[in-house]
């Protein structure tokens, strides 16, 4: 067992954990993040990923003891007392459907738009490759991404 | 799936970290961990032991050094991508590397990660060699040199002995240089299919040097030679380049599998060579 100190949502944390645990199983049996699921067995999906650090990971991609130290937020952590512009623009646009992806898709996005403040719609899909959507053909998503970034830019 | 149980450990020093290599044969180096934790998931590796090297300071970062560009190899894909000098002094990485997997996948994976799995198919062997880059190894006896083009062995295999750590790569400086990263791939975070990294120097209105080499047609990446040659010295006009791309897929294997036949995989080459070197050469 391994010794792990991580800021998840927020809220410090200190656990012994096997080394294999991948961050995707700490999170969500641990610290009962289950917003995060998990999509694949392959890392292709992104619906787990999370903001290690403030940069989008794959949570099924990285071990919990790689995280040791850092700061995390899922898709839990986002709202602040009411919805951040990124969920409620995919809930205005509906961009989802079974929203499995959802979660994943939305704190790739925020990490999108933290690093392009405008992204064109070129941008937005290449930025959200790495998250597979089933349901909603990506039009909505990207049309929810565009209208958050701008409501981002105009609140900063 | 969840990896087989191992042993994890996270020295601060390339020295103790090759320490652990040496004492345990069963044991492997962590880097960023994108190609590594799939294989751990899918039980196609079980290690007795990870050696992370996220610690060790002195493998992060990117310098200039005796007018060469020195990359450390925990430098990931994103820190890379956002490098002025490497921008300037190399910007054929920077291209190649901003093919990548995907945003989440260039977080985390690393420069040497990429290099050390030496997946035929993946993006900076290719590079590597086109630039030949010198990869610089530690192990139990200290450092060693080892040029590119004889680091790259075999499929998923590389000159670094089992208890070496890839350090650091040296780049030579193409500022100037024409380049082109061309690679055809099927869908969002796919592989290549076959890759062209191309680099074209001009002097006096004609070619005064070529460099192109080949992902994914081969069990390595390979350099195109004759493709070199045959450019080389012409005016590098459209005429030229049709020609010297012809001889892209000469004296390579390419492998026969789901994602493309062999001979798909030459026609590729040749086609891709044409359109990298066209970007190169400003043609
Ligand atoms: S669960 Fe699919 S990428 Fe992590
Ligand atoms: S809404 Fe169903 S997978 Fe995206």
């Amino acid at each position: 067992m391994t010794r792990i100190s991580v800021s998840v949502d927020g809220t410090e944390a200190v656990d012994e954990i096997e080394p294999r645990t991948l961050l995707v199983q700490y999170l969500r049996e641990q610290r009962g993040r289950t917003g995060t699921p998990v999509g694949c067995d392959t890392s292709n999906c992104g619906a787990c990923t999370v903001l290690v650090d403030g940069r989008a990971v794959k949570s099924c991609a990285l071990l919990a003891v790689q995280a040791d130290g850092a700061e995390v937020t899922t898709i839990q952590g986002l709202a602040n007392g009411e919805l951040h512009p990124m969920q409620k623009a995919f809930h205005e646009h509906h961009a989802l459907q079974c929203g499995y992806c959802t979660p994943g898709m939305i704190m790739a996005a925020v990490d999108l738009v933290g690093e392009v403040a405008d992204p064109s719609e070129q941008q937005v899909r290449e930025g959200l490759e790495g998250n597979l959507c089933r349901c909603t053909g990506y039009q909505n998503i990207v049309a929810a991404v565009r209208d958050a970034a701008a409501e981002m830019r105009g609140a900063s | 799936m969840i990896p087989v149980a191992f042993e994890y450990t996270r020295p601060s020093t390339v020295e103790d970290a090759v320490a652990v290599l040496a004492a345990d044969p069963d044991a492997k180096v962590l880097a960023g961990g994108q190609s590594l934790l799939p294989v751990l998931r899918l039980r196609l590796a079980a290690p007795s032991t990870l050696v992370d090297l996220r610690d060790v300071e002195s493998l992060h970062g990117v310098r200039v050094a005796d007018g060469e560009l020195v990359i450390g190899a925990m430098t990931t894909h994103a820190e890379i991508l956002h490098d002025r000098r490497v921008a300037e002094h190399a910007p054929l990485i920077a291209a190649a590397t901003a093919t990548v997997g995907d945003r989440q996948v260039r977080h985390l994976g690393t420069f040497g990660g990429s290099l050390s799995h030496a997946d035929p198919a993946g993006d900076l062997p290719a590079v590597a060699l086109a630039l030949s880059a010198t990869m610089v190894a530690v192990g139990p006896g200290g450092r060693r040199e080892i040029p590119a083009a004889d680091f790259f062995v075999d499929y998923l295999t590389t000159a670094l002995a089992p208890d070496e750590i890839l350090a650091e790569v040296r780049v030579p400086d193409t500022a100037g240089w024409g380049y082109r990263y061309e690679k055809f791939s099927r869908m969002a975070q796919a592989w290549a299919v076959v890759a062209v990294a191309a680099l074209v120097r001009r002097a006096d209105g004609g070619v005064a040097d070529t460099r192109v080499a080949l992902t994914s047609m081969a069990s390595r990446p390979v350099r195109a030679t004759a493709v070199e040659q045959a450019l080389t010295g012409t005016d590098g006009d459209s005429g030229a380049i049709t020609a010297a791309a012809g001889h892209a897929d000469e004296g390579t294997e390419p492998p026969d599998d789901v994602n493309g036949a062999a001979d798909y995989r030459a026609h590729l080459a040749r086609v891709l060579t044409r359109r990298a070197l066209t970007a190169a050469a400003g043609a």
